[in-house]
């Protein structure tokens, strides 16, 4: 039987941060390729202005990367400025990708046994 | 170029300026590696690199430059690896210089040392000049201009290579194209090879950071385990001459290959993927597919090239003043209270009483800090490290921030420990792009 569950998406995923200026690129990727439909339903645009509207001033792109079962999300200004610029400790914004990784995603119950 | 094999074997021997020492030493020893390439330089890197060339007696290279150069000088005399480095930063002369003599007391003989000039583009640098991030001009900035760097291609490297240089040591190079002038070098591959020069720079991306593609960067105890981290090896590259590549380590260090480390870092620090661009070839990353070999080898295929793009980026530096810091902790019960109320202690000292106009920032560590203060907000930390950040071009500004801090000790809440603070100077970077052909590059030979 079928049953929807929230999970963190660092269940089914990993992910690495970079920057360049005041853009953040989040690069992440999923663990087994039936996760791939979840994660790029899941992590959008509007999700993550939705979640981090507060911190990124800009335009968010999402890429799909199907041959890598991955997505690649580009924040712009996301970075205070960047590392020259911002006060932050984490000028570069490598604490993003656990950020990401934190958000919970919908996935059915019989989804999560792995692969045989 | 030394000719090994048909395929071309380069290894990473630093990732970043900082970076370690030994992984190179054991990759040349055991790498059978025809070149290492040694990436030290980042936006701020230089900028640094032109502040110190012009304090008395500074130099504008990377500090680490001598301790890498006799440690590594010898090992690749006796190997036949070719020793490419960014590491002459803001003098690219003066290091190959220096290293000359240091190649001179370790009696190596004569090594062909060539110094690479030209990506410092100052003299092209107008007030009216566009900056592309801020998207106002170099006059709008109204801060003192400490550099500007050109980021140049592989074919300012490949004269040098087919001249039979040892030693390549450049300023500003677009980090992929320092290892794919060692490619095109070997295999001959012109400047518009677009679908060979995306592969090479796709091998030179993934090989770039070092360690972050052989498991550095990586472990998440519980979730991604990484043997021997301590000992992680830095990653070689096989190349063959129609541009396919494997990605793999010594057996001996620790570490791991696999499609998961490759894959962070085929696409870290990319936007479009379908667009990367260097100043030798637009390449697309989008398409890539990642072959696990086991065994930490990992092939990449895939990529597509073409043209590259009329400009060249460059970073432009500017004196971004002080930047001053100060920590005090609060730990036990009510630690984060006590720490908010000196933060607010803090912020009313600086307003009222030193009229402090300049950009600041609080962060309660233990609770919100980095950009965690985007998600959730712990309440239940026992163990809190309040930190006050300001950047100013006014040294007594920064100064009076160290002051109110420390004197949090005895004025502010109760229990707080362990002060520590310090003033470091502060740079900011922003790029722009120039036309192509106003760069000239030359090749100097020690």
């Amino acid at each position: 039987m079928k049953e929807r569950l929230s999970i963190s998406l660092r269940q089914i995923a990993h992910a690495r941060a970079g920057d360049k200026g005041n853009r953040s690129n989040v690069g992440v990727f999923v663990y087994e390729p039936k996760h791939y439909t979840t994660l790029i339903r899941e992590i959008t645009p509007e999700r993550l202005k939705y979640e981090f509207g507060n911190l990124v001033r800009g335009e968010v792109r999402c890429y799909p990367l199907p041959k890598v079962h991955g997505l690649n999300v580009v924040m712009d200004r996301a970075l205070e400025g960047g590392v020259n610029e911002s006060l932050n400790l984490d000028g570069h914004g490598k604490s993003w990708s656990f950020l990401i990784l934190d958000l919970k995603v919908g996935i059915d119950s019989n989804n999560l046994e792995p692969n045989e | 170029m030394p000719n090994h094999t048909d395929i071309l074997r380069i290894g990473t021997g630093a990732g970043f300026s900082s970076d370690r020492l030994d992984p190179a030493m054991e990759l040349v020893e055991h790498g059978s590696l025809d070149a290492i390439i040694f990436e030290c330089l980042g936006e701020r890197t230089m900028a640094f690199a032109h502040r110190d060339m012009q304090l008395a007696n500074g130099t504008g290279y990377n500090p680490l430059l001598a301790k890498r150069m006799s440690h590594l000088l010898p090992l690749c005399n006796r190997h036949n690896t070719c020793l490419i480095t960014n590491m002459g930063a803001a003098d690219p002369l003066a290091a190959a210089v220096r290293t000359s003599d240091i190649a001179a007391n370790c009696q190596l003989g004569h090594l062909n040392i060539a110094a690479i000039l030209g990506d410092n583009v100052t003299h092209l640098i107008t007030p009216d000049l566009e900056l592309i991030e801020p998207g106002c001009t170099v006059a709008e900035i109204q801060r003192p201009m400490i550099g500007a760097n050109a980021y140049l291609g592989s074919q300012s490297i490949t004269p040098a290579l087919t001249r039979g240089a040892d030693v390549v040591i450049t300023g500003r190079v677009a980090d992929p194209s320092l290892f794919l002038a060692p490619m095109q070098a070997h295999f001959g591959w012109g400047d518009h090879d677009w679908q060979q020069l995306a592969d090479g720079t796709v091998a030179g991306h993934l090989m770039e950071c070092a360690a972050q593609v052989t498991g550095g960067y990586f472990a998440d105890p519980g979730f991604k385990e990484v043997e021997q981290l301590a000992r992680v090896g830095f990653p070689i590259a096989e190349i063959s001459c129609d541009g396919s590549v494997v990605i793999t380590k010594l057996p001996t260090t620790g570490g791991r290959v696999d499609s998961l480390t490759v894959k962070e870092q085929l696409y870290y620090e990319v936007h479009d993927p379908s667009a990367y661009i260097t100043p030798d070839v637009i390449a697309d990353f989008s398409m890539i597919e990642l072959n696990d070999q086991g065994d930490d080898r990992v092939r990449v295929c895939g990529a597509k090239g073409r043209e590259r793009t009329e400009t060249l980026k460059v970073t432009v530096a500017f004196d971004g003043g002080h930047l001053a810091e100060a920590e005090v902790s609060y730990a036990g019960p009510g630690a984060l209270n006590r720490a908010r109320l000196a933060g607010e202690i803090i912020t009313q000292r600086l307003d009222e009483v030193h009229g402090s106009v300049d950009k600041r920032r609080i962060d309660l560590i233990g609770a919100a800090s980095l950009h965690a203060s985007a998600g959730k907000f712990s309440q239940n930390s026992t163990d809190i490290r309040l930190r006050c950040a300001l950047r100013t071009s006014d040294y007594e500004e920064a100064a009076n921030l160290l002051w109110e801090m420390e004197a949090l000790l005895c004025c502010g809440p109760a229990g707080g420990a362990g002060y520590r603070g310090h003033i470091t100077p502060s740079v900011l970077t922003y790029s722009a792009l120039l036309e192509r052909d106003r760069i000239k590059t030359t090749v100097e030979f020690i």
